[in-house]
């Protein structure tokens, strides 16, 4: 067990808490770095996919795991950035200055969508951001001039320096910098005011008024930074890809991502990572594991969807906090041997919040 | 010009009145209380100054300056922080995010440079921990700094939702019913803690309370309301014996 002895409130904010951090994400990083030595094009590809997977996932999981809004749309942000990134891409603008471009661009979508729709709350707000999605995949069917329509548009490969994207160990890098740079972004929202307002406005809205924090206001930029995150990955996404299609960009998109951040584990950013791992291989580990299972069932189409849906309701009913929820009890089993107690983690039943104002 | 004042205020949902009508003057540095049986309307009164409801008609004047112009979110900033009958805590942060919040409206940063966390913004957030420490040690919290509040017990939490008020450096501060749910030796403390933001602190207080003892202890003047109208106003022991006020309270 770690007792941090704290003489300086610095240490309350600094990232690193403590000398163990900067050993075990030190090494993490390395070992990041390293993996295209040792693994295929292929596999490296798929570790592109889980890292564009996770940026989208922290967008999404400022917006509701820490402001409490939830959104059956998020595609739609993955669209505008992803469309953004490669039509300025086909038009000649540097690959670094399109990608600031497409996440300035999500993020003024996202504010001028928030704003009105997010006077909504709960079950309404779930339904207008599912409204918004069905709209957006529409918008980029119609508007042929910026989309290419049905038809779609391909992406640009774009050459940064003596590296093209040609070559998937350069993408790998630039998708792992991009993630390592909005997790920087995203601890430092979080620890600062903005944050913490946030916060305030998921646990209780009208405390957070009478505090001096202005909902409206808010909110919309918790809805603008999530966007501004998910048109990231979006830009990268396109790239993955390669050929963009506007039902890419669909329903079922968006309720990837969703599952990815209630399996990660609502309200953590560890929990992203997590979801992203577990999100992004969960197909390839259907696909393997159709071989083995009897071909009646191995065969039958629907069988990804079903999974992912159990997933969902076994996670929501047995393990609400996720995968980094049990990490963290697991820590938690071991720092404490042997006198963990299963309790610990116990919510207290409340009672109090029954006639609200 | 008095310090604070309700004029006429009238609330009603539908067709029930919840305030009719009522107008009362706080001075400069009394703990005022406002009684009444359970209906009465004086959370509604809360509610009203806080901006959270809009009356039909009345006026609130905090220091010359009509309340109903601003917006809830700003109240804060004209020095009336509040707390809440059941607790409105931030169930998922620690005690200390939580009175950091109560700092929100000193905060110096904006989005971008929350973005980078810029040294402007370390320098802000260290100014305002050095404030809330201060609270901290006033209402002897530091035992539970870093404890999530789901994880305190209720009476600790009363003591926070109070801290958090307090980190505002609030002029007025309104209690809505801050004994409720208290052991007897907590109220107690409580007691003297609010005669000590009354007197170290010069700070108004505005209370709910239904334990009279505690109310005829720290209030200076009480206010009893009955069916959201005024029954009386005066002294503790002018309201202790008045006919009107038992009558509601006990029947005839």
């Amino acid at each position: 067990m770690r007792f941090i002895f704290k003489t300086n409130y610095t240490q309350d904010i600094n990232i690193v808490r403590h000398n163990g951090d900067r050993i075990s994400y030190g090494l993490l990083i390395i070992s990041m770095l390293l993996i295209p030595l040792f693994i295929d094009d292929f596999y490296l590809g798929e570790f592109s996919y889980v890292m564009i997977l996770a940026i989208a996932g922290i967008g999404l999981m400022i917006l509701s795991g820490y402001t409490g809004l939830a959104s059956l749309g998020h595609a739609a942000f993955l669209g505008v950035g992803a469309y953004t990134h490669a039509f300025l891409l086909t038009h000649g603008i540097p690959f670094y200055f399109s990608i600031v471009i497409a996440i300035v661009v999500s993020f003024t979508v996202g504010a001028v969508i928030g704003f009105p729709i997010l006077r909504l709350t709960g079950m309404y707000l779930a339904i207008a951001t599912l409204a918004l999605g069905f709209i957006a995949e529409h918008v980029f069917i119609r508007w042929n001039f910026f989309t290419g329509g049905n038809r779609g548009m391909e992406v640009p490969t774009p050459e940064l320096g003596n590296f093209s994207f040609y070559d998937s160990s350069t993408f790998y890098y630039v998708c792992l910098a991009s993630l390592i740079i909005s997790m920087l972004v995203a601890i430092n929202i979080l620890r600062s005011p903005t944050g913490r307002a946030f916060v305030a406005i998921r646990d209780s809205e009208i405390a957070s008024q009478s505090l001096g924090i202005n909902l409206a206001y808010y909110k919309s930029l918790s809805f603008a930074i999530s966007a501004g995150f998910t048109g990231l990955a979006g830009a990268l996404l396109a790239h993955y890809i390669g050929y963009l299609a506007p039902d890419i960009f669909n329903i079922f998109f968006s309720l990837t991502l969703l599952l990815l951040i209630v399996v990660g584990g609502m309200g953590s950013l560890h929990g992203t990572i997590f979801g992203a791992i577990f999100v992004g291989f969960l197909p390839q580990l259907i696909a393997i594991g159709r071989d083995y299972l009897p071909n009646s069932i191995g065969s039958q189409p629907g069988l990804e969807p079903l999974l992912f849906g159990l997933i969902l309701v076994f996670f929501i009913l047995y393990e609400p906090l996720g995968i980094y929820g049990r990490w963290v009890k697991i820590k938690m089993f071991f720092q404490l041997f042997p006198t963990y107690k299963k309790q610990t983690f116990k919510k207290q039943k409340t009672f109090t919040k029954s006639d609200r104002v | 010009m008095s310090f604070f004042e309700a004029k006429n205020i009238t609330v009603s949902f539908g067709g029930i009145k919840a305030l009719n009508n009522v107008s009362f003057k706080v001075n400069k540095g009394e703990v005022f209380t406002i009684i009444g049986p359970n209906g009465a309307g004086k959370s509604t009164l809360f509610n009203v100054i806080s901006r959270i409801y809009q009356p039909q008609s009345g006026e609130v004047i905090f220091e010359n300056k009509n309340l109903l112009n601003s917006h809830a979110h700003n109240i804060i900033k004209d020095g009336i922080a509040r707390t809440f009958q059941n607790l409105e805590l931030f169930e998922n942060a620690t005690v200390l995010q939580n009175l950091l919040l109560g700092r929100h409206i000193y905060k110096r940063s904006n989005f971008l440079s929350d973005l980078f966390f810029l040294p402007s913004v370390k320098v802000s957030e260290k100014e305002q921990r050095l404030k809330v420490e201060e609270v901290i040690d006033f209402l002897n919290l530091q035992h539970y700094r870093d404890t999530p509040i789901h994880g305190l017990p209720y009476g600790i939490r009363k003591n926070v939702e109070l801290a958090r008020a307090l980190s505002t450096e609030p002029k007025l501060l309104l209690l809505d019913e801050p004994s409720s749910g208290l052991t007897n030796e907590e109220t107690i403390d409580l007691g003297f803690w609010i005669k000590d933001i009354q007197s170290l602190l010069n700070i108004t207080v505005i209370m709910i309370e239904h334990d009279m003892s505690f109310v005829h202890k720290v209030s200076d003047r009480i206010l009893a309301l009955n069916y959201g109208e005024i029954l009386a106003e005066g002294l503790p022991s002018e309201i202790q014996s008045n006919k009107e006020v038992k009558k509601a309270y006990m029947g005839e």
